[in-house]
This record gives C-alpha cells, sequence and structure tokens, in this order.
C-alpha cells in the first residue's frame, strides 16, 4: 500500500498494485518499516530476539547442573544474571526460555487473526443478518474479561502443553481484531474497484480474497503484531498464577519460581527474576513499535513532517 | 477508523426529523439494554454448562471426594454439593438450569467450598468494592493526564516534546502491568527500601475499620498508592497516544478550518472544535477499558498482596474453590457490561452520531 504515502491522503489504496500480492508483500513491508527509525529499531530487535531464541538453546548445554555451593550466587561477567534456587546459570535459562513464549505468542495470534479476518470479512461484507450475529457474538465476548476467564478455565481444566495454550489464547483473543478487521473491510467494499468487481460477478469469496484482503495487508499484519503483545501478556500472567504447563524452560515458569520462591529477597538473585522479566518486557517493546510504525504508515497525518 | 467519513453524510437528514430521532433513540436505548441482559444471560449459562457438562467437572469431583473422604453417603453428598453449587444435582438437568438461574436472579451464588456457611456472594462484596476503588481512581487520573498530554503532543507534533512523550508512551505502554509492579517491588521496594511493602499490603491497616472518616479514606490511599500508580502508569500511554491520533485527526476537518476562517480564537478551536470532538471516540474505550483494567487487576493485584476481587480470584484459582471462581466471573462480566451500557446511553446523549455508528461501525 505504498499509494496512501505518496499521495499523503489517509483513504487506503484505490487499486491493488500487482506486485503487492503474494511475494512482494514482504517486501513492501520491510521498505514500509525503514520509513519509521523505531519501528525499524523494533524490527532489528525482534528479529534479534528470535534468533537469539531459536538458535540459542542449540548452542546451551541441554542439562544445566544443580549446584547448591551456587544457590543464589552473585552475577559476573561470565554469567550477567548469575545463578537460581538451584545453583543454575540464569542466562542460559533466559536464552532457552524464550522459544516457548514466542511461539506460543505467534501462534496465538495467528489463530485469533485468522478467526478475526475470515469473520470480520464476511460481517462487513454480507451485512444483515450475519453481521448482527457475528457483532454480538463479538460483543459478549469482548466484555468478559479474558484474563479472568482464561484463569475460571485454566483452573477447570488442567492446561496441558504448550500449544493447548495457544490455541486457547488464539481462540479468546479474536474479538478486538474482528471489530477493526470490520470497520476496515466495511469501508473498502464501498471503493469503486469493488462495485465494478460485483458489476463483473466475480464471487464473493474471490472479491473478498483477492481484492478486498490484499489491500488490508498493513492493516491486518499490525493487528497481528498486537494479538501477539496480548497473548505474550495473558500467557506470562497465567503462568504468574500458576495455570499454565510447569515444564520446561520458559520466562513465565521463571518469573513465577523466582516470586514465589523469594529470590528477589536475596541480592545474588536478582538477576533471576530481571532476566525473564526485562525479556518479556523488551520484547513486548520491539513489538509494541513495530505496530505502531505500521500505525504511522496506514494513517499518515501521524507521521512528523 | 475509516468507517467514520461515510458515517457523517448521513447525519443531516437524520437530525432533521424530530420524531424520527425520538423513535430511533428509544429503539437504540432498548437494543442496548436487551444486549446488556443477553450478555449477562449467555456467561451465565456458559459458566453453568462449564461447570457442568464437561469433563472433570467439580461437582462430581467434590461429591466423590465427599465420599472417599468422610464416608458420606452419595445423599449426603449430593446434598451438600446442591448447597455449594446453588442446585440440586437429583434433578434433571434442565431443572438445575432453571434453579440455577433462579438463584442467581435472587443474588444466590452459592457457597464457598473452603469457607463454610460464607457465601460467594458476601465474600465478593467484601473485595470487590476495593478493586473498584482504585483502579476506578487511577482510570480517571490517567485518563485526564492522557487526554491533556496527549492533546499537547499533537499541537507540538514533530517536536521534542512529542517524540519523547511517545518514546515514554511506547515503554510504558508495553510493559506488563503486573510486570512493573515487580519491578517496582524489587528495587523500591527490597533493594532501596523506600516502600515499605509490608505495610502496604491489603486493601486497608489491621485494626482500622471502613468508615466515612479522613483517617480511613488516607489509610484506603496509603495500601492502594502502589496497584493505582501501576495502572496509571501503564494506562496513561495508550491514552496518550490515541489522544494524539485522535486530535491530529480533528485537526483536519473541515469544520476546523471553517472556525479558523470564522476567526475563532484558537482557545475556542482547541477546546470547543478540536478538544471536545476529539475526546469522543475515547469515550467509549475509556468504558471498555474499566473492563480490561479489572480483569488485569488479578495479576497486580496478586503481586502487590493489594487485597481486592483479583486477590480473591487468586486465592479461589490456588484452593479450586470453584463457586468462588464462577461467582467472580459471572459479578466481574455483569459489572463490566452495566458500565459499558451506561457509557453506551450516556455517550448517544453526548454525540448524535453513535446511532450511526451502532449501525455500522
Amino acid at each position: 500500500m505504498t499509494q496512501i504515502v505518496d499521495t499523503g491522503t489517509m483513504q487506503p489504496a484505490q487499486a491493488p498494485a500487482p506486485d503487492e500480492q503474494g511475494t512482494g508483500a514482504f517486501r513492501t513491508f520491510v521498505r514500509q518499516l525503514m520509513r519509521s527509525k523505531t519501528g525499524f529499531l523494533g524490527f532489528c530487535v525482534f528479529t534479534l530476539m528470535v534468533l537469539i531464541c531459536l538458535i540459542g538453546p542449540l548452542l546451551t548445554p541441554n542439562d544445566l547442573p544443580t549446584n547448591t555451593n551456587l544457590i543464589y550466587g552473585p552475577a559476573s561477567w561470565g554469567h550477567p544474571f548469575g545463578y537460581d534456587s538451584e545453583g543454575r546459570d540464569v542466562l542460559i535459562q533466559v536464552i532457552d526460555g524464550g522459544r516457548a513464549v514466542i511461539l506460543v505468542g505467534f501462534l496465538a495470534a495467528l489463530i485469533s487473526t485468522v478467526i478475526a479476518v475470515v469473520f470480520g470479512a464476511l460481517a462487513a461484507y454480507l451485512g444483515g443478518r450475519v453481521d448482527s450475529v457475528i457483532v454480538t457474538a463479538t460483543d459478549i465476548v469482548l466484555t468478559v474479561p479474558s484474563i479472568i476467564l482464561l484463569a475460571v478455565l485454566a483452573a477447570f481444566y488442567r492446561v496441558g502443553d504448550s500449544i493447548t495454550l495457544a490455541v486457547i489464547l488464539g481462540v479468546l483473543g479474536w474479538p478486538g481484531l474482528l471489530r477493526a478487521v470490520r470497520a476496515q473491510v466495511f469501508s473498502l467494499k464501498q471503493r469503486e474497484y469493488i462495485e465494478a468487481a460485483k458489476l463483473l460477478d466475480l464471487g464473493t469469496g474471490r472479491i473478498v480474497i483477492r481484492e478486498i484482503l490484499p489491500n488490508m495487508a498493513s492493516f491486518i499484519l499490525m493487528n497481528f503484531v498486537i494479538g501477539m503483545t496480548n497473548a505474550i501478556y495473558a500467557m506470562a500472567g497465567l503462568y504468574l498464577l500458576g495455570l499454565a504447563p510447569m515444564q520446561g524452560d520458559n520466562w513465565g515458569i521463571m518469573i513465577n519460581f523466582a516470586w514465589t520462591r523469594g529470590a528477589i529477597f536475596f541480592d545474588g538473585s536478582l538477576g533471576y527474576i530481571l532476566g525473564p522479566v526485562l525479556s518479556i518486557c523488551i520484547l513486548q517493546l520491539s513489538l509494541v513499535t513495530m505496530a505502531r510504525s505500521f500505525e504511522e504508515i496506514l494513517n499518515p497525518r501521524l507521521r512528523h513532517n | 477508523m475509516a468507517a467514520t467519513e461515510s458515517l457523517d453524510t448521513d447525519e443531516p437528514e437524520k437530525g432533521s426529523k424530530p420524531a424520527g430521532r425520538t423513535s430511533s433513540t428509544t429503539r437504540y436505548v432498548v437494543g442496548r439494554v436487551v444486549k446488556a441482559f443477553l450478555t449477562i444471560y449467555v456467561v451465565a449459562t456458559a459458566i453453568f454448562f462449564l461447570v457442568r457438562l464437561l469433563p472433570g467437572n467439580p461437582v462430581d469431583v467434590y461429591i466423590n471426594q465427599q465420599i472417599a473422604q468422610y464416608g458420606m453417603s452419595y445423599q449426603e453428598a449430593s446434598n451438600a454439593a446442591a448447597g455449594l453449587f446453588s442446585f440440586d444435582p437429583n434433578e434433571s438437568k434442565f431443572m438445575q438450569y432453571l434453579h440455577y438461574l433462579g438463584g442467581l436472579v435472587q443474588g444466590d451464588l452459592g457457597t464457598s467450598l473452603l469457607s463454610p456457611g460464607s457465601s460467594v456472594t458476601s465474600q465478593i462484596g467484601a473485595y470487590l468494592p476495593w478493586t473498584l476503588f482504585s483502579v476506578g481512581i487511577a482510570l480517571i487520573i490517567s485518563f485526564v493526564l492522557g487526554i491533556g498530554i496527549g492533546m499537547a503532543m499533537a499541537y507540538r507534533r514533530g517536536g521534542i516534546f512529542d517524540h519523547a512523550m511517545t518514546l515514554v508512551a511506547s515503554i510504558t505502554h508495553s510493559i506488563p502491568n503486573f510486570l512493573l509492579a515487580m519491578m517496582i517491588i524489587v528495587f523500591f521496594g527490597v533493594q532501596l527500601e523506600w516502600l515499605p511493602i509490608a505495610n502496604m499490603r491489603g486493601a486497608y491497616s489491621p485494626g482500622v475499620h471502613p468508615e466515612f472518616s479522613l483517617y480511613f479514606l488516607s489509610d484506603a490511599f496509603y495500601h492502594a498508592a502502589l496497584p493505582m500508580f501501576v495502572y496509571v502508569l501503564t494506562s496513561l500511554g495508550g491514552w496518550m497516544l490515541v489522544m494524539k491520533s485522535s486530535t491530529v485527526e480533528t485537526l483536519g476537518e473541515d469544520y476546523v478550518t471553517v472556525a479558523r476562517a470564522r476567526g475563532l480564537t484558537d482557545r475556542r478551536i482547541q477546546v470547543q472544535y478540536v478538544g471536545r470532538n476529539a475526546m469522543l471516540p475515547l469515550f467509549t474505550s475509556f468504558v471498555l477499558s474499566l473492563g480490561f483494567v479489572v480483569g488485569g487487576s488479578i495479576l497486580v493485584e496478586q503481586v502487590t498482596q493489594y487485597q481486592g476481587i483479583g486477590f480473591l480470584l487468586y486465592e479461589a484459582v490456588q484452593r479450586r474453590d470453584y463457586p468462588v471462581l464462577q461467582g467472580i466471573l459471572l459479578i466481574v462480566t455483569i459489572s463490566v457490561v452495566l458500565a459499558n451500557l451506561v457509557a453506551d446511553l450516556l455517550y448517544s446523549r453526548v454525540d448524535p452520531r453513535i446511532r450511526i455508528t451502532s449501525k455500522e461501525g
């Protein structure tokens, strides 16, 4: 959607340029990010974190030895976050613990984005009864405080593994996205070229998938990123409450253990809690700056010039 | 966002017919009230089926536990379960459901599993006000501050102030509120010992009784200060950014240009034309955010040990006190639904565009 930027209006692109579909989407994405310095920085930090969390665990020892002499041991250059309550290096745990957080966040956001885009587009495009049913359902799910709902659900049914956790988070995360998508499709469907497509009788599915959705790529991507931050927030919260699966390496588990075992009261163990807390904060910050730079692209009046 | 452009065009005809306006307002109000009750009904029903029909339901678990542990007969155990979950397990599912709904209408949410004799309603009554107090005041503070700073950012767009505030907003906006609370406790409570975190636990000091006096009020604020500070700081950034973009958008509207052309004073344009119109879209999200913050309070209250509804929920989750869990979910949902209802009804009085918005956007 580079046209928006060039014309300086906030109208979505009038017609889809051929190279913007399919493979061109990623290039457009990077080019748009480069326009905003903070957005690009966020993108770099995020990529770096993803790489460290995906590749890092391959380079660290699989089994961290517990060492009673090092319990809550102080930080040093080689071990900047110190040691935990079992004398294991915290930095290595932080490197190993990001993978699950990022994957669950990504999967949850993917699920809720698919639900939001499919039903949001259908609601706006078909209108009438379909629209009012979808909107009512959305409003209902949106009003129930999702963290409380998650806590109650997790208390009734023990969540077994991270995939289940991601599915639950994704299934509860769509209402906000759906509203945004619906509003956007609603305005897009009134553009001339969609009218033209309708006159040509191209079929609802084709018009929605080929003509409307490609024009919303940036918009959907922005909401996907926001969905990821929401899922990560909810996931960290569930871990803090001890309601998510407590196995393996995970920033959420680390925070829970550090907090419930009173690590904050020992000077040497400050890194045990700060390591994962800062990691989550930096991850969220990088995602939010990315989402914000997309917002600036979609709404050029916000840009500084 | 983009839908608003098409909405404004329908407005003149609607506004010009007073008779049509009244009936559409009535229809809107009735529709909103029906929707609010529908939401509450759906949540109550969902809770009933979650507890009863899905695998591992706490009613059967409780009955079997009582039989195994205390050698109760099935009859005795299911009578006890009936009192807890406010329906009789011997009835047909449908009758149970009707009795459950009947109980809810009378305010009967059952009895706590772990504090026998204490009704769920009374427990929630003791904890919920503290959350509404701390969250409500924090929300008002952050909203007012955010509106002010956001407008200032829009007018000084591109300047140092705007850049600095955007950076601050992005950072505070992205830090999860309970992690911020943790960091404050670790640094200012434990390391520097500036905050007497042990004394600040709870909703008020032991020995102090809730009453309407300056002494009690200051005590309540003392205990609520930490969670309130966390809510304000983490939601302020969002308001600033939304208000900035709303103001920027309003500044581009034709009626602002017209107002300038009419030679109105800058102050009047800023307050009456830009400020008022830029603020309107934020009004609904203001109340909607009450729900999000009340929901998020479970985490902040757990970390700061503030005894609000979130604290009670955490205790109930830890001890698997299912009647209390379902009661909290229901009561918090009802309070959020009612808050939204009031906001929407007030909003439709303030902004005539709402009738069209409710249809399309």
